[in-house]
C-alpha cells in the first residue's frame, strides 16, 4: 500500500502555503520525503529548477529545509537554550561552547516569539506547548529558506498563535517559504496564501486562500453531507451543569509547586467539566496532578466522597481514575502493536498470569472500529499510523477500562474535523454512563464543544466559572 | 531575486519487504554471525563440527545462560545489573558455607542439610536483589552505580566467608545437577535449557512479562497507563537476582570449587550475550529467543577460537571486536526503528 500516489506539489518563493486533509492523507508523509526523512521515492523533486534528492535529514538542511515535526524532536534532557541552537551552538575562539553566548542568543530567539523561559531549564520539563514554541524558534531561526511546519499549533492556546502567525508573515516577507500544516481550519485560512488538499494519499485541490472558505475545504477534505461540522466551535453555546448528579471527585486547596495553587472544584457523575487556559497557566499540570503524576504539596482528594491520596499513577488508576495526556509520545508504545496499546490499561481486568492476545485483540478491534481508526488493523506497529491515528489509540486505551473519573488533556490534538466529532460522540457516550469527564485544553473550541460546565484558570488559580449560562469564544478568552 | 518556484513530483516507495527486514535487523544480524562463525570454524577445524564438541559448547555457555535469563528482564527494562556475577559468586560462597568440608578447609562454617543451605543460599541471593532493588525504585538511585555498589558488596561477602581459602563441598544433588549428566546430555545444559524456557513464558505469556516489555518500550507511557512502574523494576532486579544465584550454585558445583572472584568473567560475558543476542540496552525490544542467540555466538567463538590456532592474546582482541559489532548494529536497530517512528 502506497502513502502517497501521483502528488504533484509546488511551493512558490515568498508564499506560506497551507496543507490540509483527514488523519492519515499522506500530508506528513510528502513532508517527510521534502525533509531528507524518507528517502525511497518514486518520482523527481526540484529546487529552484535543479533535481535533487535527498538521502537523508543533512542533506534536506543544506539545501536549506528546515521541518518542524509533528512528533516534536527535542532532546529532553538538553537545556531550552541546547534545544534552540542544536547543532548551531555560537563557540569561542577555542572552539568550545559560549555558554554565555549561547545563553543570550537563545532567549532573544525565543523573546521574539513572545515567550519568556528560562533557557537554562532542561526542556523536558516544559509544558508540551513550550516545547513546541522552542522548536519553531529552532527551525524559524536557523536561516532555512523552505520553512515545513506540521501541526505546529496543535498545544499552543491563542496568544502564541497570533504571535507566531505575524512571525510567520514576517519570515514570508522576507522571501522564504513556509508550508503549515494544521488541523484548524481558520487558521489555515486566516494564515496561508495558498491552500492545498489532500486525501487517501492524493493532492485533490489548490486553491488561493482568499478564494476559498471552510465549507469549500471540508468538502474535499471528507466529501460533502458533513453539514454542521462548524456550528458547534462557534457562536454561543447554552451550558447545563447537572447539579443534581452525584459528586464523583471533590477537590479542595490543591496545590503543586510552580504549578498550581488553590484549586477547588467538584466533577459529578455524568458531567463534562472544562477546565480552559492559556498555555502555563496551571490547567495541564492540575490534569496530571489529578493523575498522582505531580506531587501534590496541599490540599485534598475525595473520590466518591473518600479522601484518595494519589501517591502514584498506579494508585490514581485504583482509585478509579483515567488519564490522557496531551502529548502522544507520553502514552503510547511506538514500538507495539495497536492492540498492545489499547489493552495495556485493561490488563489486570481480562488475564490475572496470563496473557490472552485473542482477548485483547477483539477489544482492540472493537475500539478500533468505533473511533474509525485507521488502517484499522490493530497488529500494525503503533508508529506506522499517522499523527491523528495515533491520537485516537491513546483515546481508545481508556475506553476499555470505565473508569470513575477520565481526565483528558487537549483531547482533540492533531485530529481532523470528522475525528473532533467523533471524540465528542465519544464523549458524550461516556457521560451518558455516568462517568466524570474533565477536559484540559488551551483550544477554546475543544472545551466549548464538550463541556458542560467550564472552569477558567489564569496564573495557576481558577479565576472564572462558567455555569448554566450562555458562553462563547469571545468570552471565554476574556476571562483567560 | 526571482527564482522559479520548487517543484516536486513524488510517489511513495517504500518496498515493503526492505522495511520489514530493516525492522528485524537486530533478531537477524545475530543468526546470522551464529551461522557464519559456525560455518568458519567447520571449515577451519575438523574437530569443530562434532557432536561432542557441541555438547562442550552447550555446557560452556550454561552457567552464562542462567545469569543471563535474569540480565535479560533487567536490560529490557532498560536498566542493567552489574552485581551480577558477584552475587552468582556470593551464592555459590553461602551454599559452601552451610555445606560441610573437609577438615583442610579451614573456614569457620556452619553444615547444615543439603536443603537448608540451598534455601538459605537462595534467600541471600534474594536479599541482595531486594537492596539492589531499593536502592533504584524506593532510593532512586540509577542502576547502573546502585549494582555497582553491590559488585562490591557481594564481594566483600565472599571474601569474609571463604577468607582466601577454597571451600569444595556442596550439597549432593547440586553437585550432581552441576557435574553429572544423564546419557550424553550434562544436566547442567537441562537446568538452563529449562531456565531459559521459563524465562521466554513468564516474558512471552505473562502479564507480568508484557509489562516489563511495556516499562522498558516507554516508561512514561507506562507510568500513564497506571502500571506500578517502581513494582517492575524491583521484580526485575529480584529475578535478576535468583537467576544469578542459581547460576552461582550450579556454577559452584560445575567448578568443582568455591572461592573469590570465580565468575569475574561472567559479568561481561553475561551482559555481551544478551547484547550480542539483539536485545535493545535502551529496552522494550528483544527477549530470551535473542538471549539464546547471543548465547551461542560466545559459545561458538571462545570454543572455536581454541579449535583455530590462534595467538591467545589475539583472541581477547577479537572478543572485544565482537562485542563492539554487536553495539553498533544494536545501537543502529534502535534508531532505524526511531527514525520511523519520528516521520509519525
Ligand atoms: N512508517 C510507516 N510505515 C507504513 N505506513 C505508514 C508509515 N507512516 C505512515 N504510514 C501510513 O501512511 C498514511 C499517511 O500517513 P501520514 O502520517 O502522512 O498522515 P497525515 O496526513 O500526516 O495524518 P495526520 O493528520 O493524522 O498526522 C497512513 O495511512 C499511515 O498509516
Ligand atoms: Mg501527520
Amino acid at each position: 500500500m502506497a502513502a502517497l500516489a501521483g502528488v504533484d506539489f509546488t511551493l512558490a518563493k515568498g508564499e506560506i502555503h497551507g496543507l490540509v486533509g483527514e488523519n492519515g492523507a499522506g500530508k506528513s508523509t510528502l513532508m517527510n520525503i521534502i525533509a531528507g526523512v524518507h528517502p525511497e521515492y518514486e518520482g523527481t523533486m526540484r529546487i529552484n529548477g535543479a533535481v535533487v534528492k535527498f538521502r537523508s535529514i543533512r542533506d534536506s538542511l543544506a539545501a536549506g529545509i528546515g521541518m518542524v515535526h509533528q512528533e516534536l524532536s527535542i532532546v529532553p534532557e538538553l537545556s531550552v537554550a541546547e534545544n534552540v541552537l542544536l547543532g548551531v551552538q555560537p563557540t569561542n575562539r577555542l572552539g568550545l561552547i559560549d555558554w554565555k553566548a549561547m545563553y543570550r542568543e537563545a532567549e532573544a530567539q525565543l523573546s521574539r516569539l513572545g515567550i519568556r523561559v528560562d533557557p537554562r531549564a532542561p526542556i523536558g520539563r516544559l509544558p508540551l506547548g513550550l516545547q513546541q514554541l522552542v522548536e519553531l524558534a529552532r527551525v524559524l531561526f536557523s536561516g532555512a529558506r523552505i520553512v515545513i511546519l506540521d501541526e505546529p499549533t496543535s498545544a499552543l492556546s491563542p496568544p502564541e498563535v497570533d504571535v507566531l502567525f505575524s512571525l510567520l508573515r514576517r519570515v514570508r516577507d522576507s522571501g522564504r517559504s513556509i508550508i503549515f500544516i494544521s488541523h484548524f481550519l481558520d487558521d489555515i485560512l486566516h494564515v496561508s496564501d495558498t491552500i492545498t488538499i489532500f486525501r487517501n494519499g492524493r493532492r485533490i485541490a489548490t486553491a488561493p486562500a482568499r478564494d476559498i472558505d471552510k465549507a469549500w475545504i471540508i468538502e474535499r477534505m471528507i466529501g460533502a453531507g458533513h453539514r454542521e461540522l462548524e456550528e458547534s466551535y462557534t457562536g454561543e453555546i447554552m451550558l447545563n451543569s447537572r447539579p443534581d448528579a452525584q459528586v464523583v471527585l471533590t477537590a479542595e486547596g490543591l496545590a503543586a509547586i510552580g504549578a498550581f495553587r488553590d484549586v477547588s472544584l467538584q466533577v459529578r457523575a455524568g458531567e463534562v467539566l472544562g477546565i480552559y487556559g492559556f498555555l502555563g497557566s496551571g490547567q495541564l499540570e492540575l490534569a496530571r496532578a489529578l493523575f498522582g503524576k505531580l506531587p501534590i504539596a496541599a490540599g485534598t482528594l475525595r473520590i466518591d466522597g473518600r479522601a484518595a491520596r494519589l501517591r502514584s499513577t498506579a494508585a490514581a488508576r485504583r482509585a478509579g481514575i483515567a488519564f490522557v495526556p496531551e502529548s502522544r509520545r507520553s502514552m503510547l508504545f511506538a514500538q507495539e502493536p495497536v492492540y498492545k496499546n489499547v489493552s495495556v490499561s485493561i490488563l489486570d481486568r481480562i488475564s490475572r498470569l496470563w496473557v490472552r492476545p485473542s482477548a485483547e485483540r477483539e477489544i482492540a478491534r472493537q475500539h478500533v472500529g468505533r473511533l474509525q481508526i485507521r488502517p484499522p488493523r490493530v497488529e500494525r506497529r503503533l508508529n506506522t499510523l499517522s499523527g491523528g491515528n495515533q491520537q485516537k489509540v491513546a483515546l481508545a486505551k481508556w475506553l476499555t477500562h470505565l473508569p470513575r473519573v477520565l481526565v483528558l488533556s487537549e483531547p482533540t490534538r492533531g485530529m481532523d474535523v470528522g475525528a473532533k466529532d467523533d471524540v465528542m460522540t465519544i464523549v458524550r457516550s461516556l457521560r451518558a454512563q455516568g462517568i466524570g469527564v474533565v477536559v484540559v485544553s488551551t483550544e477554546p473550541e475543544t472545551v466549548l464543544s464538550l463541556a458542560d460546565r467550564i472552569l477558567v484558570m489564569k496564573r495557576g488559580t481558577i479565576t472564572r466559572e462558567f455555569a448554566n449560562e450562555v458562553v462563547s469564544k469571545d468570552r471565554l478568552l476574556a476571562a483567560a | 531575486m526571482s527564482s522559479p518556484p520548487a517543484d516536486a513530483t513524488i510517489r511513495n516507495r517504500t518496498g515493503p519487504t526492505m522495511a520489514w527486514l530493516r525492522g528485524q535487523l537486530r533478531n537477524i544480524a545475530p543468526f546470522a554471525t551464529l551461522l557464519a562463525l559456525a560455518i568458519l570454524f567447520s571449515v577451519a577445524s575438523p574437530s569443530f563440527a562434532t557432536f561432542d564438541n557441541l555438547a562442550n559448547i552447550l555446557q560452556q555457555v550454561s552457567v552464562t545462560g542462567i545469569i543471563a535469563v535474569g540480565l535479560t528482564f533487567v536490560i529490557l527494562c532498560a536498566e542493567i545489573d552489574l552485581s551480577v556475577a558477584s552475587l552468582a559468586n556470593a551464592t555459590g560462597i553461602v551454599l559452601a558455607f552451610f555445606t560441610a568440608q573437609d577438615a583442610s578447609v579451614n573456614i569457620a562454617n556452619i553444615p547444615l542439610p543439603g536443603v537448608a543451605a540451598v534455601v538459605l543460599a537462595v534467600l541471600a541471593s534474594l536479599a541482595l536483589g531486594a537492596v539492589n532493588a531499593f536502592g533504584l525504585t524506593v532510593i532512586g538511585i540509577p542502576s547502573f552505580i546502585m549494582t555497582l555498589a553491590m559488585l562490591q558488596i557481594g564481594a566483600g561477602i565472599c571474601a569474609l566467608l571463604v577468607r582466601g581459602q577454597i571451600a569444595y563441598n556442596v550439597p549432593d544433588f547440586i553437585a550432581t545437577l552441576g557435574n553429572g549428566a544423564i546419557g550424553p546430555l550434562p544436566w547442567i545444559v537441562v537446568v538452563a535449557a529449562v531456565i531459559l524456557l521459563l524465562g521466554h513464558v513468564v516474558l512471552t505469556y505473562t502479564r507480568f512479562g508484557r509489562y516489563v516489555y511495556m516499562v522498558g518500550g516507554n516508561r512514561e507511557a507506562a507510568e500513564y497507563s497506571g502500571i506500578n512502574v517502581k513494582l517492575i523494576l524491583a521484580a526485575v532486579m529480584l529475578v535478576s537476582a535468583v537467576c544469578s544465584g542459581i547460576g552461582g550454585m550450579l556454577g559452584v558445583a560445575h567448578f568443582g570449587s568455591a572461592q573469590q572472584n570465580e565468575f569475574d568473567n561472567y559479568l561481561l560475558d553475561s551482559i555481551s550475550a544478551v547484547v550480542v543476542g539483539g536485545t535493545s540496552l535502551f529496552g522494550g525490544q528483544g527477549g530470551i529467543g535473542n538471549t539464546v542467540v547471543g548465547l551461542l555466538v560466545l559459545g561458538v567463538l571462545n570454543n572455536g577460537l581454541d579449535h583455530v590456532r590462534i595467538d591467545s592474546f589475539l583472541k581477547i582482541l577479537i572478543r572485544g571486536l565482537i562485542l563492539l559489532l554487536a553495539l553498533i548494529i544494536n545501537v543502529y536497530a534502535q534508531r532505524l526503528r526511531t527514525r520511523e517512528a519520528a516521520a509519525g
